[in-house]
């Protein structure tokens, strides 16, 4: 069974953690996802770094842009993960936009992906519909998780769909924005995780965007299996390095 | 072979709306009503009486004597650069402003590179009593000063983007992620032939008013409806897309594209996508866009602002594949000298977008009795800086 599948089985709320492949440096890499699981993160969202990210507010573009500036591309991050299931068993997502993984080409980039021992992927520029249409059969021949997107804005008759489409979680945009620009949560997100919580989909949530310290995790986890934090992750990485990532992980769990 | 959008929003293998889910019910919901709410007779009186008592439409097309007798060939010029605001751009604000307030959108968000968008946009947003906030990379800003003070002058908020190139694909990154963050009374009019499905295919309808036109004034002028060739340059390329669009099934009717060659094609410095790009995604569409190995979308350059863009609109790349349309890429040097000319030739001061499209004539022979249209889509007021810097006015 896949580990994204194994892990959404236990029976506990699960802490996802965005960082930047490549950031602060770019060796950091697998530094970072060792030092995650064992302080008992429960799966790893490894952003593939991309020059326009369009859905990613200033802390993770800056971190996007360092990493690119460090040197990182699509094989130094194959390269650096090549030996990654010799130390962790911890989920591994890669979490890029689609060019990058287009010029690799679609089915290296699954082959690759499963050789090393990646889990799943987040693409946030490829709709379902292409994904369902042109790559969906690719992904699954390598055993691969593909996690869709939705936000308050979408529709019920699109989340059932998106919902059919997948089989790991669905990842819940906490609100209208980009990454990184919420601070806690209001009546209008509370509403928005019991409907979805509602709905029964028969694939579980995990609530992403906007989530940063243990209040807000705790809040989106009353609805939801998890929560993914990443842009105050990346702000922990900017401000102390990769030295306190145990600090971090404990005043959030 | 068909070269407009199909149903599915792609032309041959370009196109499509690879758009992050925030942006789907925006996107999702023009796509259902586009068609419907432009097709609405009170909307195309709306729209047929702005451009007229506006706009100024229909623009006039020029017979260019003295640049025809230059080059031996007859040249028309279309005079876009005559319009409200000095460019073709307002043709696609007034389509969109119409549109935006059919779907009852209060904030309008633009991204602009050389200005002329910004302008267009802010202009309809006066004129409609709408909030503006337009998106210019902070080089651009220093660049087109006169441009930024005629939208602030016209009440719209101008935000610089701070990222990457700080130039026009950046700045439409940020109006992206602000349209995202604001999903719901926002109306997020893009400029050119880009974007997810509709923009490409909505914008090229809105312009098309310029192929409309050259029809019949070539009727009137030479009795006949098709020239031998249309010319436009090509920055994401609406001017372009509506100087081709009647035009592109006529296959009797030479298409010409003039990109941004800036210092050379091969000089890295440059955004002659059709020679430099390979198949990839730019903001929300498969087309030609120049990249690295790994898939980074790499800083293009050119003299003029508008053309300083990495990619070109998912139509042009299907032109330029199929080889509809021939494709020329002219340098900064080629258009300036291009531009003085049509200064001291017929007393009009082009923009140096334009001024490319105009290079075609040194580039390429046309025979004495062929009819060339060329674009000239925008004026060269806002461009004054950098013809007295270059020149050494």
């Amino acid at each position: 069974m896949n580990r994204i599948n194994q892990k959404l089985q236990e029976d506990k709320k699960i802490l996802s953690i965005y960082f930047s492949a490549g950031y602060p440096n770019l060796n950091d890499t697998v530094q970072i996802i060792q030092d995650l699981e064992k302080n008992d993160v429960d799966m790893i969202e490894i952003g593939l770094p991309f020059s326009d990210p369009l859905a990613d507010g200033p802390t993770i573009q800056a971190s996007s842009t360092q990493a690119l500036h460090n040197g990182m591309t699509t094989q130094i991050l194959f390269d650096q993960l090549k030996d990654i299931r010799k130390s962790v068993n911890i989920p591994l997502i890669i979490m890029g936009y689609f060019n990058p993984m287009l010029q690799y080409g679609v089915e290296n980039f699954c082959k690759k992906c499963a050789e090393i021992g990646i889990d799943g992927l987040i693409i946030p520029d490829l709709p379902v519909d292409v994904y369902a249409d042109q790559y969906k059969a690719t992904f699954e021949k390598y055993g691969l998780i593909n996690v869709f997107l939705i936000t308050p804005q979408t529709s019920e008759e699109r989340i059932r769909f998106i919902d059919s489409v997948s089989n790991g979680f669905i990842y819940m945009v906490s609100s209208a924005s980009v990454t990184g620009s919420q601070t806690g949560f209001g009546n209008t997100q509370e509403v928005y995780f019991k409907r979805i919580s509602n709905m029964n989909l028969k694939n579980p949530q995990v609530i992403g965007f906007g989530i940063n310290n243990a209040e807000t995790f705790n809040q989106a986890t009353q609805f939801a299996k998890g929560a993914i934090i990443g842009s105050a992750f990346i702000t922990h990485l900017t401000e102390n390095g990769t030295g306190k990532i145990g600090e971090f992980v404990k005043a959030i769990q | 072979m068909s070269y407009n959008v199909n149903e599915k929003g792609y032309y041959g293998e370009f196109g499509g709306a690879y758009i992050p889910e925030m942006l789907y019910p925006n996107v999702e919901e023009l796509r259902q009503q586009y068609l419907k709410i432009t097709a609405e007779p009170d909307f195309i009186k709306e729209f047929e009486q702005l451009l007229k008592d506006y706009v100024g439409r229909p623009s006039p097309l020029y017979f260019a004597k003295r640049l025809s007798e230059k080059y031996g060939t007859k040249v028309y010029l279309k005079r876009e650069d005559l319009n409200h605001t000095g460019a073709h751009k307002i043709n696609n604000t007034i389509g969109q402003i119409l549109v935006a307030q059919k779907l009852g959108k209060k904030r309008i968000i633009a991204e602009t590179g050389a200005g002329q968008h910004g302008v267009a946009t802010a202009t309809v947003c006066a004129l409609m009593g709408l909030e503006c906030i337009v998106y210019m990379g902070e080089i651009d800003i220093e660049r087109q000063a006169p441009n930024v003070a005629r939208m602030k002058m016209l009440g719209a908020s101008v935000r610089p983007a701070l990222s990457g190139s700080r130039t026009l694909k950046d700045a439409t990154n940020e109006a992206i992620r602000d349209w995202i963050n604001n999903p719901v009374d926002t109306h997020y009019i893009i400029g050119s032939a880009i974007g997810p499905h509709p923009y490409p295919d909505m914008v090229t309808r809105f312009q098309s008013i310029i192929s409309e036109e050259i029809k019949w004034q070539l009727q009137e002028k030479e009795g006949r409806e098709n020239p031998d060739y249309v010319v436009a340059c090509i920055g994401g390329g609406s001017n372009a897309a509506g100087t081709f669009y009647h035009f592109l099934d006529q296959e009797q009717v030479g298409i010409i594209a003039v990109e941004a060659a800036g210092k050379g094609v091969n000089s890295g410095h440059s955004a002659a996508t059709s020679k430099l790009g390979k198949v990839g995604i730019i903001h929300g569409c498969k087309t030609l866009l120049m990249q690295t190995p790994d898939g980074q979308i790499t800083e293009p350059y050119s003299i003029s602002a508008g053309l300083d863009y990495p990619g070109v609109g998912p139509m042009h790349a299907h032109l330029a594949q199929t080889g509809r349309a021939e494709f020329y890429s002219v340098t900064d040097d080629d258009a300036m000298e291009s531009g003085l000319e049509l200064c001291k030739l017929e007393g009009i001061i082009p923009a140096i977008e334009s001024s490319h499209a105009l290079a075609v004539l040194k580039e390429r022979k046309f025979k004495p009795t062929d009819v060339v249209v060329i674009s000239l889509s925008g004026r060269g007021d806002k461009d004054l800086n950098t013809y007295i810097d270059y020149f050494k006015l």
